[in-house]
């Protein structure tokens, strides 16, 4: 047996992984995530719900997508095989529809005719939108004014999908100012308001919820793999910022000890300059913030420090708590890659195999390409292609001096 | 039972049920609009007629506050008041006032990255007599509560409109001092409350706890204190207090008068109606 069995087990009953997670949120909100943890509890293992959610996910998202290998680019590079997990083609063009539809199911059996969200890049704000839209529910999304600046494209997106988007312009005005406003909206609204959330983090049962939905990527992931490469991959490779389409690849992979994994957070100008967004590869102190204990860039008075990414939607500065625990036990190595080294493979991947991924995408791909070059060509990398890179182009031709 | 008795909260609460009387609570953000202040508003609250003293800790990310507060913790911030600067006032505070109890009122994880061994050793040292985190239920308090109670630091907890019987009944088992009733679903500083269906809630409390009922969220003036005050043992006044920090945060001379003239406004209808 493999001696990770144990953390599939998680989490506890009170929805904590080892020392993380947990549900610390205000009285009033206690009642609503009760009553979510009831409601999933009861369409968890429930055939019927589980074939609707398999049928969107066929027909609606464009389910399975596919691992391609990338075999120019590996040839380049020299080293082990990489293949792509394409969760850019899927509809909405990113990893996190699989958990909104999953979320949209839940919204709509607990009967509230409204939804709320926060995002970062956009992506997740697009996916909920998206379903709100398919399902005729009221949709607001709380994004950071900042993000709102960095995304347009995104906020057009949901404009014309008929959702409000609110900028939010308290704190860093970025991801985790929104999901602050996302839950105080939720705590004035909560009779009639689903708060789907776009990561495995939050209160429980947010973190479980969204990892068992987002699953189906490495689900999908290893039966490929051991069609296409007649067995398991010697590596997995996501980002991670909240941490969902890591959790999404890596989970169904825990029991098997011989499949090395890497989570790559932000590591914006560097790890070493404190301008990045990289929790566990910088080994944060233990902290408490949006409902779950977790590893949290905070300054020694315990204030939420802020992050620096060029990608929107990694710029966080805590990390689900799963990913804690996957860090101390040693099943996940996290790293980091830099703003330049993530613009490198941007470019990279575009010019040499067609495919423009996100910025979140890049980042994992940048480690992929250093971790390739030291395998041997007989060896198999699975990576994370979470998102396509469309909505990131203003932010490239930015750099490149471009206005349009 | 011994701590229960020299507990400033519990004396406080008993002396005010022996005189028939509610409990006004001000609240205040420790360090807004800056640190050298907060001390002097803490004396002018208790001047105008409070009991007990909320003292919020800033915190960058204050999930359960609205814009008021929100701005007052942006404000303190500014000039880095850390959680370490809050119980530097609480002790400057006791050399002038040691009968009127301060609970401190926050989110965990200032609490969390002292560490909750010197968090307790120093608030009990500076005179802290009760703590109430938000983002903190019982569930979640675990052994941290059992250290505050061998600090003399009572756990006050958070009740609110959507709390279930059952809930609240744990939630009672648990909780120290008073309970904080949230008289409605929102942010400090929201819409106005309706005091009959507060009523009704507390009523159905009663029934689970003996413990002091206090009631916070949207308490603006004197007449709505006066409201809460025919159904609670005590009524606690934040954004308020912080709204008019923030009005004259030029100034900051002139909110001492400000904050006791609102405070007067509220302990006066308070009394009428304890009177009558």
């Amino acid at each position: 047996m493999s001696r990770f069995h144990d953390l599939t087990q998680l989490p506890d009953a009170r929805g904590h992984f080892g020392p993380y997670g947990g549900r610390f949120v205000s009285e009033t909100l206690s009642f609503a995530l009760e009553e979510l943890e009831t409601i999933y509890a009861g369409l968890k293992d429930d055939p019927e719900f589980q074939a609707e959610f398999d049928r969107d996910l066929t027909h609606y998202v464009g389910r399975p997508s596919p691992l391609y290998h990338a075999e120019r680019w590996s040839r380049e590079i020299g080293g082990a095989q990489i293949w792509l997990k394409r969760e850019d083609l899927n509809h909405t063009g990113a990893h996190k529809v699989n958990n909104t539809i999953g979320q949209a199911l839940l919204a709509k059996k607990s009967g509230k005719p409204r939804v709320i969200a926060e995002t970062g890049a956009g992506q997740h704000g697009v996916a909920t939108a998206t379903v709100a839209a398919r399902l005729g529910l009221k949709c607001e999304i709380y994004m950071g004014a900042e993000d709102v600046e960095r995304q347009k494209l995104n906020v057009y997106r949901m404009h014309l999908l008929g959702a409000k988007v609110v900028p939010v312009e308290s704190g860093s005005r970025t991801l985790k100012d929104a999901m602050n406003e996302a839950l105080r909206d939720w705590v004035t609204n909560v009779d009639d308001t689903f708060y789907i959330i776009g990561t495995v983090a939050g209160p429980h049962p947010y973190p479980m919820l969204v990892r068992d939905f987002s699953a189906i990527v490495g689900r999908e992931a290893r039966r490929q793999s051991l069609e296409q490469i007649g067995r398991l991959p010697d590596a997995l490779v996501a980002c991670v910022g909240g941490g969902s389409n890591a959790m999404g690849l890596f989970y169904p992979f825990v029991e098997d000890d011989e499949v090395t994994m890497y989570g790559v957070e932000a590591g914006g100008e560097g790890v070493a300059t404190g301008r990045h967004a990289a929790p566990l590869t910088a080994n944060a102190p233990r902290g408490v913030l949006h409902g779950n204990r977790t590893y949290l860039m905070s300054d020694e008075g315990g204030q939420v420090a802020d992050t620096q990414s060029i990608s929107a939607g990694l710029d966080y500065p805590g990390v689900g708590p799963e990913h804690a625990l996957w860090k101390d036990v040693g099943r996940v190595r996290y790293v980091a890659a830099d703003d330049d080294e993530v613009l490198a493979a941007f470019r990279e991947l575009t010019l040499v195999e067609g495919i423009m991924p996100a910025l979140e995408s890049a980042h994992a791909l940048a480690h992929a390409k250093k971790l390739a070059g030291e395998m041997s060509p007989d060896q198999h990398i699975v990576v994370n292609l979470s998102g396509r890179g469309d909505k990131d182009i203003h932010t490239v031709a930015k750099l490149d001096g471009i206005e349009f | 039972m011994n701590r229960t008795v020299s507990n400033r909260i519990d004396r406080r609460f008993a002396a005010l049920k022996a005189q028939g009387r509610t409990a006004l609570i001000p609240y205040i953000t420790a360090g807004d609009p800056a640190p050298a202040y907060t001390v002097g508003f803490m004396h002018a609250c208790v001047e105008a007629g409070a009991d007990v003293l909320e003292l919020g800790v800033p915190f960058s990310d204050p999930m359960a506050d609205g814009p008021v507060i929100q701005k007052a913790c942006e404000r303190a911030l500014v000039h880095g008041t850390q959680l370490r600067h809050v119980l530097e006032m609480v002790a400057e505070f006791r050399q002038r006032d040691t009968e009127t109890p301060v609970v401190l009122m926050g989110y965990l994880n200032p609490i969390e990255r002292m560490g909750y061994d010197v968090f307790t050793r120093q608030a009990q040292a500076s005179g802290v007599d009760g703590v109430l985190v938000v983002d903190m239920p019982p569930e979640e308090a675990g052994d941290n509560a059992a250290l505050f109670a061998e600090h003399g630091l009572q756990s006050i907890f958070l009740l609110a409109p959507t709390t279930s019987e059952a809930r609240a009944k744990e939630i009672c088992k648990y909780g120290e001092g008073y309970l904080y009733y949230v008289s409605l679903k929102g942010v400090t500083g929201a819409a106005t409350l309706d005091a009959d269906a507060v009523g009704e809630q507390l009523g159905k409390l009663r029934r689970v706890t003996e413990l002091p009922l206090c009631v916070g969220f949207g308490i603006r003036d004197g007449e709505a204190a006066a409201a809460i005050g025919r159904v609670a043992d005590g009524v606690i006044v934040g954004s308020a207090l912080v709204g008019r920090i923030a009005e004259r945060a030029d100034d900051p001379t002139s909110i001492p008068a400000a904050l006791k003239s609102i405070l007067g406004e509220m302990r006066e209808a308070l009394d009428r109606d304890a009177v009558g």
